[in-house]
């Protein structure tokens, strides 16, 4: 446990949309802390189509939307905000005053007065192969991530997957586990040209199993594995298997913000067009993950949803205060605040 | 005109026009053909719109490029016939064209 992290507004996801909603709340004073379950902020932008271009921006004939979400970082700096990163947001309660305490699945606790769900998709999850019954084996001795290296030590390991992940935890695994067989439906990598030389390296000098083809059963009792049947060119293999490492890439799931007591419409959160206002008071949701009538997923709207949703999240940071509508072309207050200025 | 046919899991038939030029993956979409999610839009970056094209197709419609084939990596039980159907554009050799939606995708 933490000490609780107190800001005025949380921002789950820190896609385009969570990104530029920093700006315009910074814009009326308030303190954003933004939770995200990549490692690095961009959401889909950055982990699913960073060199991607985006014709649909506003000003910009075309930019990649890694490009874009560079901008946007420049764009919100002087708002300085917080970052928690390799995070889900686990559960969420309203506190007696009208704010909101938010734990994450690390058990970190924030509090914060406003709550803005700006998930798109959902959360990235690691994606579960699919090889029949595996479901027994998670957390036991089948791992979508390597928290500790040393909980391999002395195993039979096998990694399952073709990209940076499953090359780089071959090879830093190899001298920890008992055994490495690196299983891949084909034998080009996705992975670093350098990363996969060093394993046929490995390979040559039979320090690691390399087969092609795919993990298609396994056995095993109570959720601890045995071995591993792989289905290669040639047939199917036997390999001894107490760890598995599977890393088919990342799916998006809602995850527990269904679990939140907010109305939903098809896995999407339903909002008002005025405020971008969930069914519970003071939870805001924008971009891809709410759904009004004609909604379109573009990051355009998000932002737009922002700027709306802004105005309403400062009634209940500042309450009483007057809001007062400005444009950042003219006013001298929100060009200090963005440090055009002196 | 050229006629697609989508075969879904289920094995409901879906017969369509599609346009030369456009995805197969757009037709899949614009027929509500179930089955195909198209998670990313057609840019090559999910894999969610995978489909098994016919053997008697296989051909014509080629293999897939590099990235393609890396992207079929996080694909739901892959095959030899597999192919993301964004990256397959509809062109007149392709009149008849059957292809097969996996049970699920990722």
């Amino acid at each position: 446990m933490t000490d609780t992290i107190k800001t005025d507004v949380l921002i789950v996801g820190a896609g385009p949309v969570g990104l530029f909603a920093v700006f315009e709340l910074g814009l009326f004073d308030m303190k954003c802390h933004l939770i995200d379950i990549l490692d690095r902020p961009g959401g889909q932008c950055a982990e699913l189509y960073p060199e991607k271009p985006i014709y649909d921006i506003p000003g910009w004939p075309l930019i990649t939307a890694q490009g874009l979400v560079d901008k946007l970082l420049e764009q919100i700096r002087p708002f300085k905000p917080d970052f928690t990163y390799n995070r889900m947001v686990s559960s969420l309660e309203k506190l007696d005053d009208g704010s909101f305490r938010v734990t994450t699945d690390e058990n970190e606790v924030l509090e914060a007065k406003v709550v803005v769900i700006a998930a798109g998709g959902g959360s990235f999850q690691p994606k579960r192969p699919p090889i029949p019954g595996i479901e027994a084996y998670e957390g036991k001795s089948v791992f979508y991530s390597v928290r500790r290296m040393e909980d391999f030590r002395g195993h039979d390991l096998v990694i399952v997957g073709g990209g940076d992940s499953a090359l780089d935890w071959t090879l830093n695994l190899q001298p920890v586990a008992k055994s490495v067989t690196l299983v891949h439906r084909r034998p080009e990598f996705r992975a670093a040209p350098d990363s996969v030389n060093k394993m046929y390296a490995m390979q040559e000098m039979k320090e690691l199993d390399f087969q092609v083809g795919q993990v298609t059963g396994l056995t095993g009792v109570d959720g601890q594995l045995a071995s591993a049947i792989i289905k290669g060119p040639d047939g199917d293999v036997e390999v001894p298997c107490t760890r598995m490492l599977p890393f088919f890439g990342l799916t998006m799931k809602l995850g527990p913000i269904a679990e939140w007591g907010l109305n939903l419409h098809e896995n999407l959160i339903p909002v008002d067009t005025e405020k971008f206002q969930t069914s519970v008071p003071g939870i805001f949701a924008i971009g891809d993950i709410n759904w009004y009538p004609g909604k379109l997923k573009l990051i355009l709207s998000g932002f737009h949803e922002v700027a709306l949703m802004a105005q309403a999240a400062k009634r209940i940071v500042s309450p009483g205060e007057r809001i007062v509508f400005q444009y950042t072309t003219s006013s001298t207050s929100l060009q200090k605040k963005l440090g055009v200025h002196d | 005109m050229t006629k697609l046919t989508f075969i879904a899991h289920d094995g409901t038939q879906f017969d369509v026009d599609a346009e030369n030029g456009s995805t197969v993956m757009e037709n899949a979409i614009r027929n509500a053909v179930p089955g195909i999610e198209a998670e990313c839009g057609g840019a090559c970056a999910c894999a969610t719109c995978h489909v098994y094209v016919d053997q008697a197709w296989t051909a014509e419609v080629g293999e897939p490029e590099a990235m393609e084939e890396d992207m079929l990596d996080f694909a739901y039980e892959v095959q030899p016939n597999s192919r993301l159907s964004c990256q397959i554009k509809v062109r007149d050799a392709l009149d008849g064209l059957v292809v097969r939606v996996p049970a699920r995708q990722g």
